[in-house]
């Protein structure tokens, strides 16, 4: 842990835009949120994840990269509980939530936010009933405050006017904010975003990175991200992790990962068609 | 030859965890029906679509089931005379055995089919997952209201199959055999005691709830993908009908 410590601490390389940047590596070490130890998953046959070992800060934001595949989206299906594990297992504040009760794992996932790839708002339901879903099941509030909460959440992510609509009738990148809003109306302490920025326009993915910050910064929570989005990965995170055949092969800041001479780091975060990458899946 | 075998062993497995997967749907259902005035907006919404969204159909099958059996035994009847009788059949047919079985075969192509794509549509667009991520467990969520729905509403258009066919045998008692209708009716009123029409109905209800379960079982089991949703609607169906005549033979067979 010391060593990704001292790799982290290393100063920001490449643009940043001045008023979005992550909170610095060294200002977050404290507790570990999210540990993965040893975590072993094969699907179909395949095996998806091969002995993960990986701890997360509270307040880091941690990036998983990798090729289609890799185990990136497995990796958080495991963090929250849709799937159980081989071998090893899943803390959430030390806690293990792997072999636990239904009810322990209902405990967990009240500190955990998801946002999915597609969203997956619930088609029957408008925006604001999709956000206020999670208070509604879970909490006794009176209508006037679940209002009150979900019109805050909605205009954080800049939807207050798309509340009434349906999943349907709105844009893809509003999908993933109604997701987001939907996936914080309870404060979770962890956010766990898949593929926030997949097939999003460039203007569009840039304010969906600006609202991961904002939830670092404003809400200090912790996040780990699944992208293959390099430059939303180099923007928003403060570590990296590059997940190949379901091993972590490299962790570090996003500074080291510019810096690697590691020619597999170098052909996927700049995304050349030659090298190594290409010659294992030939 | 070995690999038919091992295909066939994989049917097998496949069949018993299915089974397996459809009873735990059911008994996780029953066990989270005490929350259901939780979902009395979402149960209503499923009362509505089970019976007046089958209302129509259930009414042409009835009507013409009826018909069919006043005419193929008013024939043979007819023979001996007999034919002031088919108030005596055409009720105590309708209750015991045509109206629920006819009733759930048509909830389950209507409704079966419909609960299986929609549940499995859920899935494939991970909005299962996400209910499961909000700690929303998704059987009291998905399945409950619908297995309470479907079992109302397989009661409720049983007794008005029961009667739509009835009236049915009669319109042919009357117009090809020239019973009268009072006659018919007596008839039917003679003939029928309560275990034939609670022995229906109750024929009903466990088809009803048979066919939710295996739908939205089916439905949360769904493979990726609009084929995925496909096969699982289409599983929904054919299972559905196996069950039914299943329990249909044993229930007869346990209650007459």
């Amino acid at each position: 842990m010391d060593a990704i410590l001292e790799a982290v601490e290393a100063p920001e390389e490449g643009p940043q835009v001045a008023h979005h940047e992550p909170v610095r590596y060294q200002e977050l070490v404290g507790p570990v949120a999210v540990e993965l130890c040893d975590l072993t998953k094969s699907l179909g046959g395949r095996v998806v994840l091969d002995g993960v070992n990986l701890a997360i800060q509270k307040g880091e934001t941690l990036c998983i990269i990798g090729g289609s595949g890799a185990g990136k989206s497995v990796t958080l299906k495991h963090i929250v509980g849709l799937l159980k594990p081989d071998r090893g297992c899943v803390k959430i504040d030390g806690v293990d939530v792997t072999h636990t009760k239904n009810g322990e794992l209902d405990a967990a996932r009240r500190k955990i936010g998801f946002l999915f790839q597609g969203a997956a708002l619930l088609n029957s339901m408008t925006v604001f009933e999709n956000v206020a879903l999670p208070l509604r099941e879970h909490e006794r509030l009176r209508d006037p405050e679940i209002r009150e909460r979900v019109t805050a959440k909605l205009a954080l992510v800049g939807l207050e006017d798309a509340g009434h609509k349906y999943p349907a009738e709105i844009s893809g990148g509003m999908k993933k904010r109604a997701g987001l809003a939907r996936a914080i109306i309870r404060d979770p302490q962890i956010i766990l975003y898949d593929e926030p920025t997949a097939g999003l326009d460039p203007v569009i993915a840039s304010t969906i990175n600006d609202l991961i910050l904002d939830m670092q910064k404003k809400l200090g929570v912790t996040s780990i991200l699944v992208t293959h989005d390099m430059s939303s990965a180099f923007r928003v995170s403060n570590r990296i992790a590059m997940l190949l055949k379901g091993k972590i092969v490299k962790l570090g800041s996003p500074a080291e990962f510019k810096a690697s001479e590691d020619p597999i780091v170098r052909q996927f975060i700049y995304g050349e068609s030659e090298g190594p990458l290409t010659k294992e899946r030939a | 030859m070995i690999g038919t075998l091992v295909k066939v062993q994989r049917m097998f497995e496949d069949s018993c965890l299915g089974a397996g997967y459809t009873l735990d749907v059911l008994v996780r259902a029953f066990l989270q029906m005490g929350r259901v005035r939780h979902k009395r907006r979402e149960l209503l919404d499923q009362l509505v679509l089970c019976t007046l969204g089958s209302l129509g159909v259930v009414f042409i099958i009835s009507l013409f089931t009826g018909m069919i059996v006043s005419l193929q035994t008013g024939i043979t009847l007819q023979q001996w005379g007999q034919e002031a009788r088919l108030g005596f059949i055409v009720s105590v047919g309708m209750c015991r055995e045509m109206g629920p079985v006819f009733t759930c075969l048509t909830l389950a192509g209507l409704v079966g089919s419909t609960y299986a794509a929609e549940i499995g549509t859920m899935k494939v667009s991970e909005e299962v997952d996400a209910l499961e991520v909000m700690s929303i467990d998704p059987i009291y969520y998905l399945v409950m209201p619908r297995v309470i729905a479907l079992g109302v509403a397989a009661v409720a258009l049983t007794i008005y199959s029961d009667l739509i066919g009835t009236l049915g045998g009669a319109l042919v008692a009357k117009s090809r055999f020239g019973v009268d209708l009072g006659i018919f009716l007596k008839n039917a009123q003679d003939a029928l005691v309560l275990k034939d029409i609670y022995g229906g109905l109750g024929k009903s209800l466990v088809f009803g709830v048979t066919i939710a379960a295996v739908a939205c079982s089916q439905g949360l089991r769904a493979g990726q993908g609009a084929a995925g949703v496909g096969q699982a609607t289409l599983r929904a169906v054919v299972i559905s009908f196996i069950f039914l005549l299943l329990f249909d033979y044993l229930l007869t067979w346990m209650l007459y």
